[in-house]
């Protein structure tokens, strides 16, 4: 069912697996712990960093098929995309695996275009097991986009940290984990900023489109949400998107928050934040869904942010378009009660081998060894004395 | 036009809101920066001298130059220049030393493409509007200098 740029699914396709590989530097951010593998070197054994984003991907991926417990032939559908040109990372990685593959570019909001086209095929029933994935690389990204990394420049305080990582996840109708329920596509927005050392800002008018026009289209306020999760938007870009939607009469209080702003810490100095599509990929098949199934959070509305620039365009001085795309992830099933149903059951389990081994040890003590006991009975006499 | 207005409002509350880079720290450490490297190169040329008495003063300050390139490329290459630019800002990019950063850096970058497509053609990617200028401006002041000499 289709509300102007909301789409309400109505078989709520599940996320059943999650993957998530980052860097060193990202690995000792704030997220660390959460992350399934960590490298330890930015070149995770390849060449050159393009390789090594493509491996990072492709690891990504089988990971991520592993963990959802499924076969590659079980997979219908691989969409991902990635920061570097015609997005080569994605498509070379996607020529190690035996299924289709669509590849997208959304710059940083990738995660959420590949999740909001995955879930709505996989609810129209034209797939059956559709795999989303992301990432970047901050060697690569920066080549690309800015200066070598050796050049000795600083960097201006608006500046963001492209993240070194990726991030994939499946989506199902059978299986468990948290269900989609809403996807919102945004419309591309550009409120004439050209700096490119300066994202939040150009991102943060895109953000505000898209959140208000889900808002109105779902009858919903952000208080009904237990976390609104921007991707990208940095310091800066956070605190403008806020200051916008206090224009427009929507406050967003303690629920808002920006995977670039939370994801390094401050002495790791990356100035606004993380960056780029591995950023809010990390962090959302990592932290989040974790969280989400372990139920500290009921709702979300996930809406990264995109720049849709190139290097050829702002060198000619043009504007920088955005876009987001936004999606609800809720979970229903109460993981707390689950998981402590499992461990009483586990508890049951254990206790009933244990009364079992101690009945046969006990058996066996008593046909073997009656001289053994005889010689306890003694020192038991003997301490009392 | 109403977007045109909406436009120029947001980008004029953008700068407004933007963290400025406060001058005075800034200024100190590339001044403290820029004013070491000078001073290591004036310690080269007098050692220069005192090792090499036949050496002309000339000649002392091309040896000079040469030994400050050729460090500022091994710190760039072992990745301590950019440290040291991070701190400094402009007073390690202005000096000589900056110029051969500026060459080190994208030749290490683009290896990976190859010898003549990767370093060579980029090799000048950053370093190249810094001798378009050198010698544009060269021209201009001996085309001057020349003009003043005929009178």
């Amino acid at each position: 069912m289709q509300k102007e740029q909301t789409f309400i699914l109505k078989k709520q396709p599940r996320i059943i697996g999650s993957y998530t590989i980052v860097g060193p530097k990202e690995g000792n951010g704030n997220f660390g712990e959460y992350f399934d593998y960590v490298m330890k070197n930015d070149c995770f054994g390849e060449k050159t960093f393009e390789r090594a984003e493509r491996k990072m991907l492709e690891t990504a991926i089988t990971g991520v098929i592993q963990k959802a417990n499924l076969q590659q032939k079980d997979i219908d559908l691989m969409i991902a995309g990635d920061l570097l040109n015609q997005i080569v990372s994605s498509s070379y990685a996607a020529r190690m695996f035996q299924f289709p593959f669509l590849g997208v570019y959304g710059a940083c909001s990738t995660m959420a275009e590949t999740i909001a086209l995955g879930s709505i095929l996989v609810d129209s029933g034209y797939c059956k097991n559709v795999v989303c994935c992301t990432g970047s690389h901050f060697s690569t990204a920066e080549r690309q986009y800015r200066f070598p990394l050796e050049l000795g420049n600083q960097r201006p305080p608006t500046a963001q940290w492209t993240v070194t990582g990726a991030g994939a996840s499946v989506l199902s109708l059978d299986g468990r984990g948290p269900k989609i329920s809403m996807v919102t596509l945004g419309r591309v927005v550009d409120w004439g900023v050209n700096d490119v050392n300066n994202m939040g800002a150009a991102m943060a008018p895109a953000a505000r489109d898209t959140l208000l026009n889900h808002l109105a289209n779902t009858k919903t306020t952000p208080d009904d949400y237990d976390l609104i999760l921007t991707g990208d938007l940095g310091k800066l870009g956070s605190e403008i998107l806020i200051d916008l939607m206090e224009d427009e009469g929507v406050n967003l209080g303690v629920n808002y928050g920006d995977c670039g702003q939370m994801y390094f810490k401050s002495e790791q100095e990356t100035l606004c934040g993380g960056s780029g599509s591995g950023c809010c990929a990390t962090v959302f098949n990592s932290y989040i869904i974790q969280k989400l199934k372990e139920g500290q959070y009921r709702k979300i509305l996930f809406l990264p942010t995109g720049a849709l620039l190139s290097p050829t365009s702002t060198q000619q001085g043009d504007t920088i378009p955005c876009v987001c795309h936004a999606v609800v992830i809720e979970n229903d099933v109460d993981m707390k009660a689950e998981k402590q149903q499992k461990k009483q059951t586990e508890k049951q389990k254990e206790d009933y081998v244990n009364k079992q081994n101690e009945k046969k040890i006990a058996n066996m003590r008593g046909m073997k060894n009656k001289s053994i006991k005889s010689t306890k009975k003694g020192e038991n006499s003997s301490q009392g004395v | 036009m109403e977007d045109k207005k909406r436009n120029e409002m947001y980008n004029k509350y953008v700068s407004a809101k933007i963290p400025k880079t406060r001058p005075w720290p800034t200024l100190f450490n590339s001044f403290l920066v820029g004013g070491i490297i000078c001073l290591i190169g004036q310690g080269i040329n007098d050692l220069l001298m005192l090792g090499f008495p036949n050496l002309s003063q000339q000649s002392a300050w091309a040896m000079t130059l040469i030994i400050l390139i050729f460090i500022a490329a091994f710190l760039t290459g072992i990745g301590v220049y950019d440290q040291i630019g991070k701190f400094a800002g402009g007073g390690s990019i202005v000096p000589i030393t900056g110029f051969s950063n500026s060459i080190t850096s994208p030749s290490i970058e683009f290896r990976s493409e190859g010898i003549v497509y990767g370093i060579c053609v980029k090799m000048f990617t950053i370093a190249g509007p810094v001798i378009v200028f050198g010698v544009v401006s060269s021209m201009v002041v001996g085309l001057i200098y020349w003009i003043i000499s005929l009178f």
